[in-house]
């Protein structure tokens, strides 16, 4: 851990200098944060407090986190089922989400929309997505859009390795491509769709090879390393705010839980789960990477964990404390 | 008496597949999921081990491709069965079943056969929200070329199983999650529910109820509700959406003077109307005593929280309520 450290901070020693320690620190915090609701969504879903399913991203924080950061404000989110992070990471309130996840009519969709479905129209997080690759042709219609009124936004869209086997993913790409819309196409390789490894469901060694034949870039990176994902998502965002089009960025990571509630995971050992949490977890990673830069001390790395499950403590008392949707209110809401 | 032998409705599918698979080398399933992981729902579960993964095949998540591959395979002398993990996500293989699938028999003048079934759970109740609750099974049966059949227990989903595999064209076979899990006798021979038979599964003088896959068991327990007030419910379960026997409905109303129709799918442009318009354009007319009425999915998507998920289609209570007020005229 502590040579990986060392050989971290040499290759972003660029990036430590320009992001600086409290960004730095603050990045480590929401990725806390991100683990902190995973691991209180999971707890609250075994003692029966929630119904329906979810998809945790505990493991995956880096990606989140990296890409979040690398956007700036009045940039478009697009989404998908496994979300929880990313929403955090793009500065979403964990009350609201919490509350969401609850079903309480305080939530960000009132409690109609649930886990899957968490959007923040006003941060202009334009929303969570329950189908596969779903986001990805809206992505292009966001693009279309920011070129049509001329801003320098650009449109962030996270989806799986699984998604970039639908068709949509491909006409997306294309799309973009011809119109040199500014999006950031990141797929959050975590090695599996459901019980799909990536070995059995593509033939090629990078999901961000397929970029080269709708003529974008493509970039694979370590997505369990938050700076590796933040240079790249900051390039891709750059080249996409100076009109010169989109990017597909790959971000390997790992999913450390079953895919939804109800997975055994056959089709996987726990000695590669086990072998990822121990050797690749991005939050240990990266804690020790700002430990080893002298960036931060034991002590503030240890209260980050309190800081962030003391902030899902509030967010789950605020949920509970929050009052269901009214029935009677159950037609509202379908039409404008 | 032995007792007899009882399976859940994804036990019931998963014998059929198996004895199908056994009996017929053209048979194979494929679909995302469906090998270790057993499929979503677990109908699959073990098939990958015994027929192996040359039989049983994962998919990538595209499900265009999953309908096509079925088509083309089904053209070409095998009897593929797909799964659709969720009935929502069908809607990204429409293009193949709506525009290839059901038509090309017809357009190539009669002489090319698609003997596919495409297997999916539809339905509400788990809380997975709008976009993996839906009830879409109206939409195929506005298709002419495709078959829709939806099975309500677990003896009518082997039957009508084997039924649909046998059958020589596409065949859309919805099931529902909350089912999976219901229990009922089925018997471990093979044998064939035939597609296209409506089945009067509780007799009753006062109100015909014509109910569909969850709503089934729904109107069945409404009906034992009522006749403690004297109500009696006559249920009859079309089973088969398309072709539909509408016989044993007319007969019924006939009997009854009374109709409502219940499904989960929305109402406005559900398959409630089909049923409401050939009773009402049918003889049973001349028998009416009261409006015929449906009871159906609120015309909303699916809402995440439980209550509003709850509220959102026919449940026990509505039924009782409707039911109660056709027969006592407080229409
Ligand atoms: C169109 C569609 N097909 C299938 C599903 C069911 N499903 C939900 S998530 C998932 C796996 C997605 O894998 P990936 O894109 O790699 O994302 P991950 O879950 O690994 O984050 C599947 C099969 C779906 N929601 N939508
Ligand atoms: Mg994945």
């Amino acid at each position: 851990m502590m040579q990986l450290s060392q050989d971290l901070i040499q290759r972003h020693q660029d990036l430590i200098e320009a992001l600086g320690a409290e960004t730095l620190k603050a990045m480590l915090q929401e990725m806390h944060l991100i683990r902190a609701f995973e691991e209180r969504a999971e707890q609250l879903y075994m003692q029966g407090k929630v119904h329906g399913t979810m998809h945790l991203s505990i493991g995956q924080e880096a990606t989140a986190v990296g890409a979040a950061n690398a956007m700036q404000e009045g940039d478009y989110l697009l989404n998908h089922h496994r979300g929880h992070g990313h929403c955090l990471a793009w500065g979403s309130d964990p009350n609201r989400m919490m509350a969401e996840f609850m079903g309480k009519e305080t939530g960000y969709c009132r409690g109609r929309g649930g886990s899957m479905h968490i959007a923040d129209i006003e941060s202009n997080n334009l929303g969570a997505n329950g189908i596969v690759a779903g986001g990805l042709p809206i992505a292009v219609g966001v693009g279309l859009s920011i070129k049509m009124r001329r801003t320098s936004q650009v449109c962030l869209v996270i989806f799986g390795d699984g998604a970039a086997n639908e068709g949509a993913f491909h006409e997306a790409l294309n799309m973009a491509s011809i119109w040199r819309l500014p999006i950031v196409f990141l797929c959050e390789n975590n090695q599996y769709a459901m019980s799909m490894p990536v070995q059995q469901a593509f033939n090629i060694e990078n999901i961000s090879q397929r970029a080269a034949a709708y003529g974008l870039p493509g970039v694979t990176v370590d997505g369990n390393d938050v700076l590796a994902v933040y240079a790249a998502v900051s390039e891709a965002a750059a080249r996409a705010r100076r009109g010169e089009g989109a990017t597909l960025v790959e971000a390997k990571t790992y999913r450390y839980k079953g895919h939804s509630k109800s997975d055994k995971q056959v089709y996987r050992s726990r000695e590669e789960v086990r072998f990822w949490q121990e050797n690749r977890d991005p939050i240990m990673r990266f804690s020790q990477l700002l430990l080893t830069a002298g960036l931060i001390s034991e002590a503030e790395a240890a209260q980050m964990r309190e800081r962030a499950v003391a902030i899902i403590d509030a967010a789950v008392a605020f949920s509970e404390a929050s009052p269901e949707p009214d029935v009677a209110d159950i037609m509202s809401g379908v039409y404008a | 008496m032995p007792e007899l032998r009882e399976l859940t409705y994804a036990e019931a599918l998963r014998e059929c597949l198996r004895q199908l698979m056994e009996e017929d080398e053209r048979v194979f399933l494929i679909g995302e999921d469906i090998g270790v992981y057993g499929g979503a729902f677990g109908v699959t579960a073990g098939l990958i081990e015994q027929f192996g993964p040359e039989r049983v095949i994962d998919t990538p998540i595209s499900e265009a491709g999953i309908a096509g591959a079925c088509i083309g395979a089904a053209l070409t002398g095998m009897r593929p069965i797909g799964e659709i993990q969720f009935m929502d996500f069908v809607t990204l293989s429409m293009e193949q079943l709506v525009l290839q699938a059901a038509k090309v028999r017809f357009m190539f003048g009669g002489k090319a056969s698609v003997p596919m079934v495409l297997r999916m759970p539809s339905g509400s109740g788990t809380g997975a929200a709008a976009q993996h609750s839906e009830s879409l099974e109206n939409w195929f049966v506005h298709v002419p070329g495709l078959k829709v059949v939806m099975p309500s227990t677990p003896y009518d989903a082997k039957g009508l199983l084997r039924a649909a595999v046998l059958d020589d064209n596409p065949v859309i076979f919805v099931e529902h999650k909350l089912l999976y899990k219901t229990k009922g006798h089925v018997p471990e021979a093979p044998y064939i529910v035939p597609l296209g038979q409506s089945k009067v599964v509780r007799e009753g003088s006062h109100l015909t109820v014509v109910a569909t896959s969850v709503m089934v068991g729904r109107a069945l327990q409404a009906a034992e509700q009522l006749a403690e007030e004297g109500i009696e419910l006559e249920v009859i379960d079309p089973r088969t959406l398309k072709p539909l026997d509408d016989a044993p409905i007319i007969e019924s109303v006939k009997k009854t003077g009374r109709a409502l129709v219940v499904h989960e799918a929305v109402e406005m442009g559900g398959f409630g109307g089909e049923v409401v318009a050939r009773i009402a354009a049918s003889e049973a007319f001349d028998y009416l005593e009261a409006p015929i009425r449906r009871l159906a999915g609120l015309d909303i998507p699916i809402p995440y929280n439980r209550r509003l998920e709850y509220h959102a289609v026919p449940q026990v209570e509505s039924i009782v309520r409707e039911a109660r007020k056709l027969v006592r005229g407080e229409y």
